[in-house]
């Protein structure tokens, strides 16, 4: 008897500006195989199911237990960690696309590097005096640390982003992932210093009002973050601040 | 004179650490990472970060973490370094705190501390069981700062090849691979960190991640720098076994009273928790009744290879012990322990709130590395080293939680000794060897880049990691060593006949593979040959044919150097500094 097998039908496309073209692929099931170990069996007999010569397929992977954040790609048009997808659990072919919001590299490979910049945007550190001891942090009860933890388990994965028909460029929208990062360090007693500044850099085009509660991103969080609350909470905020500002003068 | 610009490599705890030492004094960084710095190996650790605050009124010291320290590292690991590791563990821990680290808290409000592996005391602080992932963070927003400051630089998606090093020896700076264009540059720098993590890649499956390939260890090693202790590899006792890399299954969940069994009877099929107390083999708290399951790793791993392999207890016969936290409530366990529940539960299917997890031991950690002096400097002038990727903390054993603490102590180090060091220095003679060394290094990429022949880099890989595990991990045989050092010439010898069947010059992640590929051969040889030349047994070094530690002989650190024959890496040893603590027999099966 043949050995089981498993289909898959990856995207490939050589550079940005090259044409897209699907591949398919039959690899010998193992107990347990995820579509990252899928890929890794694929870079050692790199033949398509046709039989066909082709190249080891370029994705970015690393931990290999969805904490690193790097392996976001579309599984059968969900956006999701290829790491933690069994492929036991998916309907075949298993189709693998890259992110299609996000600039692309080269196969699965993307460029999320905006996550990163809308962090330095909002300030989204806790700006301590130095490294030298100063003692102890500030008491922060369980309460509280129950709540902040879950907003920092963020891994960067911006599947949120993906999925979120806001996010796009006519619109500019930071995404989930960052208004919740706002939220962890406008909660944080240090952090919170910068709470205002973060509010206004939410505030104006691309910022919070560009979400329009379609609440896929909370759906498609691989660490169940509470984004809408998250969006809910800091959207409160900001309206506070601008009517402050607004007082002010 | 002009701010110092040091280059440093690596962006996990360590590499952070002294990013921030370096740009808090003044100085100016380029950071080089393979991935973005927030998705390094660092982020996989778990269960939490040791320091003798004694916040539970049990009387511990830092004095008391050093002598744990040494006395879990079997007294292989120089005093002095550790010592002062571990009176600085306590204020580390304050500054991540300060720094906004959600550690799990106290009713009061303060830090809460669990036990860990190797010592009796309650001295881990942790978030959750994404203690690392948390560090990690909290040191990434820092350096997010310094860099919007326009005080830090950061070149991620390179990869480090080679240091530039002039004709006096001195490091110049680095050579590194844009990992899109794969362009090389050449960078100069008045000095050079390198904290590059783990080696795991080298025995195929472990728990590290994809990038721990100890690629750029090797490549200083085969330039010279010295090699130290590369024998000494940790194999983790509770990982997930699977087809990609095995998961780790922290240590924490032992320190929230995880308990390890089999069933006393073999070929016992019945559902675990239909198996009454006194059918439970607990052999760890049998065998070891004043650590009982908190036996450190090296122990543990041992006990549970003895029960699978000797006394053939293994679950359904095959190589897995439980690992049982079914009789903790849910709602603690997910206070806890919630993230490494939540990825058992996702890679293998099973509730571990409600039936016991199967687990077994896999490589995780290597206490080895590159030799430094107490000041964080390998051999080569101007190139420091920190965290996993040196070898100075641990001895031959890390304790659970101490890997987090000597990575940011490490970095701390490193960063201020870097910036002294480069405000000191003559400047280089022209170029520094930046040219020479480029043109090596494009040579080196032209022929791989062309090379005609039938082998595959990925299967090399895959045989390579099959002779590791299996020679060069829990049980050394110096027939095996040999043998595997056999194996890894042979690979050495196909690695020339290497064929990639990616030819591209963009996102030619196969060609960077290959790269790593061919470092990891020379560092694997200096890993089995430091085993098969040490005949005694020592932390986790462990050879049944010389069952004793033999400090007389080996109470030293070995360096390896390069000679780059077929004979392998030339070995000599050096004496350890055993100024604070007496050697004495190391046993957990009574209080020490």
């Amino acid at each position: 008897m043949a050995n089981k097998t498993v289909q898959f039908e990856i995207k490939r496309q050589a550079g940005p500006d090259d044409p897209a073209n699907w591949e398919r692929f039959e690899v010998e099931w193992r107990p347990g195989m995820n579509v990252i170990s899928a890929m890794m069996e694929i870079a050692t007999n790199p033949v398509t199911a046709e039989g066909k010569p082709t190249t080891p397929i370029t994705y970015d992977s690393n931990c290999l237990e969805e904490i690193c954040g790097s392996c976001a790609m579309r599984i059968n048009g969900k956006a999701r960690m290829a790491c933690s997808a069994l492929v036991d659990r998916l309907e075949q072919p298993i189709k693998v696309e890259p992110l299609s919001k996000f600039p692309l590299v080269r196969d699965l490979q993307v460029d999320r590097s905006v996550l990163f910049e809308n962090l330095k945007r909002v300030k989204a550190w806790v700006p301590v005096d130095g490294t030298y001891d100063l003692g102890s942090g500030p008491r922060v009860y369980p309460q509280q640390q129950e709540v902040n933890y879950p907003l920092s388990n963020c891994i960067s994965c911006t599947c949120c982003m993906e999925v979120c028909p806001q996010f796009n460029e006519a619109t500019g929208f930071v995404g989930a992932a960052t208004i919740a990062q706002v939220k962890l360090f406008n909660n944080h007693p240090t952090g919170k210093v910068f709470k205002e500044e973060r509010l206004r850099a939410l505030s104006g085009d691309g910022g919070i009002q560009e979400c329009g509660y379609a609440q896929n991103c909370v759906q498609a969080c691989p660490k169940q973050i509470p984004l809408t609350t998250a969006i809910s909470d800091v959207g409160r905020d900001v309206i506070v601040q601008k009517a402050k500002d607004w007082l002010r003068g | 004179m002009a701010t110092p610009r040091i280059i440093v490599v690596g962006g996990g705890l360590a590499g952070l650490a002294a990013v921030i030492k370096i740009a808090e004094a003044g100085g100016s960084v380029d950071l080089f990472s393979i991935v973005p710095v927030k998705r390094s190996h660092s982020v996989c650790a778990q269960g939490g970060i040791n320091a003798a605050k004694n916040l539970k009124g049990e009387g511990d010291t830092t004095w008391q973490h050093f002598d744990d320290t040494i006395y879990g590292g079997d007294f292989l690991a120089n005093q002095t370094p550790v010592k002062a590791m571990c009176e600085a563990a306590p204020g580390i821990i304050d500054l991540l705190d300060r720094m906004g680290v959600p550690f799990n808290r106290t009713p009061e409000g303060l830090l809460d501390f669990r036990r860990f592996g190797g010592t009796l005391y309650h001295r881990t602080a942790f978030a959750g069981a994404t203690t690392g992932q948390q560090l990690l963070y909290a040191l990434d927003e820092q350096v997010r700062r310094y860099e919007s400051e326009g005080k830090v630089k950061k070149y991620e998606g390179w990869e480090f090849l080679s240091a530039i090093v002039d004709g006096k020896g001195v490091a110049r700076g680095i050579t590194a691979m844009n990992l899109r264009t794969m362009e090389l540059h050449a960078f100069p720098a008045e000095a050079v960190i390198l904290a590059t993590g783990g080696n795991g890649a080298i025995f195929g499956k472990s728990t590290n991640s994809v990038v721990c390939t100890g690629s750029a260890q090797s490549a200083i090693f085969q330039q010279g720098a010295y090699y130290a202790n590369g024998e000494f590899i940790q194999v983790h006792p509770t990982s997930i076994p699977g087809e990609d890399k095995l998961r780790l299954m922290s240590e924490s969940a032992r320190g929230e009273g995880g308990r390890v069994w089999v069933p006393r009877k073999p070929g016992d099929n019945r559902a675990p928790r239909q198996i009454p107390d006194a059918e439970r083999f607990y052999f760890l708290e049998e065998w070891y009744p004043k650590y009982g399951n908190l036996v450190p790793r090296d122990v543990a791993t041992r006990a549970i290879h003895k029960v699978v392999y000797e006394l053939v207890l293994g679950l359904e016969g095959q190589p897995m012990v439980y690992l049982d936290l079914t009789h903790i409530d849910r709602d603690t366990l997910d206070r806890k322990l919630g993230g490494i529940l939540e990825i058992y539960e996702k890679f293998v299917g099973v509730d571990p709130h409600e039936e016991p997890m199967k687990i077994f031991p896999g490589m995780h950690y290597t206490m080895g590395g590159l030799w430094v002096d107490f000041n964080q400097m390998t051999n080569i002038p101007g190139l420091f080293a920190a965290g996993e990727c040196e070898y100075q903390y641990h001895g031959a054993n890390r304790l659970g939680a101490n890997s987090l603490v000597s990575c940011i102590f490490g970095g701390f180090q490193a960063g201020p000794n870097a910036m002294k060091y480069a405000k000191n220095v003559a400047a280089a003679e022209g170029d520094g060897g930046a040219a020479k060394e480029l043109a090596r290094q494009a040579e080196i990429n032209k022929k791989l880049m062309t090379n005609e022949g039938t082998e595959n880099p990925f299967r090399l890989w895959r045989e390579l990691g099959q002779t590791m595990t299996e020679h060069v991990t829990v049980t050394r045989y110096n027939k095996g060593l040999q043998k595997a050092d056999e194996k890894i010439v042979e690979l050495l010898d196909r690695y020339k006949r290497v064929n990639l069947s990616d030819r591209s010059q963009w996102a030619n992640t196969s060609f960077a593979f290959a790269r790593q590929l061919k470092n990891m051969l020379e560092l694997s040889r200096t890993i089995t040959l430091g085993a098969l030349q040490r005949d005694e047994s020592r932390g986790a070094h462990y050879k049944p044919d010389f069952p004793e530690r033999n400090d007389e002989k080996f109470l030293k650190t070995t360096k390896a150097s390069f000679t780059g024959t077929i004979a392998g890496p030339n070995l000599e040893y050096e004496d350890v500094d055993i100024q604070y603590i007496k050697p004495r027999p190391r046993r957990y099966d009574a209080a020490k």
